[in-house]
């Protein structure tokens, strides 16, 4: 069983802190609290991500109390930000409201695509870096994108499968493995998992992890797709650590032919 | 004076600091998981009880919601 012990140690590590889970849960959109702490348990996830938002009198208690009673470490994001300097002072507040110096760093271009605004991005993260940070930023599916943002420093890139809560899962694999070849950071795949079987295609591929929120928050049952993705990590983790056989066009036979009887209808 | 808070204005007295202003809100300056923004930039913390503000400031008092 010694194989089995050397998959149990098998962390995710980013900025040297260790999660025995690979899975980070985007809490937008979830219908109530209830259901999200009860989502959160069923993923195992011990991430979560929180945007800030202006603060309203209602009674509906708060994300944070979720976080806290789950036990999992806070991820503060930047969504809604359009510029560097948006995301820069969003992510200070996050810092002082949160007492945490990891964020999502996330800069979009506009708001029907929601795709990542990379030069913004990009002058964000080495801002946020050099005060101290722990980048994670939301990026592109580009290669040279993810190259530059670890070269600033950040502690790990996310680019996206596709675009944010489309669901269409990973749009581009090709680009995703040259990401991966290159990364010498651990690569999260955020945005795109529509459901369990993009994110175990993400792990197959090499991702160190995956960020999901609207495939959870928005399924018809966000606890049971929580559990659902959940084993889907896992078992693409295994099958990435496992090595995949290589794809081939025609059949290649898994039964020796050697040792194969002679049946012809032999007459004396 | 007055002052626009989370977009909506406010009267406050004059020279009233960041913790006066989080207590007409019913926030304890000692509330967790609340950050305060000034005309675009942060008030920290341990600013709040020294920084006073003034007419026509816009100020933001945010806090952690389900997102991302």
């Amino acid at each position: 069983m010694r194989s089995r012990a050397a998959e149990r140690d098998d962390d995710l590590v980013i900025a040297g802190e260790h999660f025995r889970s690979r899975l980070i849960l985007g809490t937008g959109g979830a219908p109530s609290h209830d259901i999200l702490e009860d989502a959160v348990l069923a993923s195992g996830t011990e991430i979560v991500t929180v945007a800030m938002r202006r603060i309203t009198r209602s009674g509906a208690g708060s994300v944070l109390d979720v976080v806290e009673r789950t036990g999992c470490r806070v991820l503060p994001n930047t969504a809604g930000c359009y510029t560097a300097r948006d995301a820069v002072v969003t992510a200070r507040l996050a810092r002082e409201a949160l007492e945490t110096k990891w964020i999502k760093l996330e800069v979009i271009a506009d708001e029907r695509t929601l795709l990542p605004e990379p030069v913004d991005l990009l002058d964000a993260a080495e801002q946020l870096v050099e005060d101290g940070f722990v980048v994670l930023p939301y990026a592109n599916d580009d290669p040279v994108l993810a190259h530059r943002l670890e070269d600033v420093g950040c502690a790990a890139v996310m680019p996206l499968g596709a675009p944010i809560g489309s669901g269409s899962g990973i749009r581009n694999p090709y680009n995703l493995r040259i990401i991966l070849e290159r990364a010498r950071v651990p690569v999260i795949l955020d945005a795109g998992v529509g459901t369990a079987s993009d994110a175990a295609i993400a792990m197959e591929l090499g991702c160190a992890g995956v960020l999901v929120a609207s495939a959870i928050t928005r399924a018809e049952k966000p606890v049971l797709m929580a559990e659902a993705i959940r084993k889907a990590v896992e078992a693409g983790r295994l099958a990435h650590l496992a090595g995949r056989i290589p794809q081939r066009l025609y059949a290649e036979a898994s039964t020796a032919w050697e040792g194969i009887a002679d049946l012809t209808a032999h007459t004396g | 004076m007055t002052v626009v808070v989370n977009g909506e204005t406010r009267e406050l007295r004059d020279g009233a600091t960041v913790v006066e202003l989080l207590s007409a809100m019913d926030l304890s300056a000692e509330a967790r998981g609340i950050a305060v923004a000034r005309n675009g930039g942060i008030v920290l913390r341990a600013e709040w009880v020294n920084t006073t503000l003034a007419p026509d400031d816009h100020v933001e008092v945010l806090h952690a919601v389900q997102g991302g």
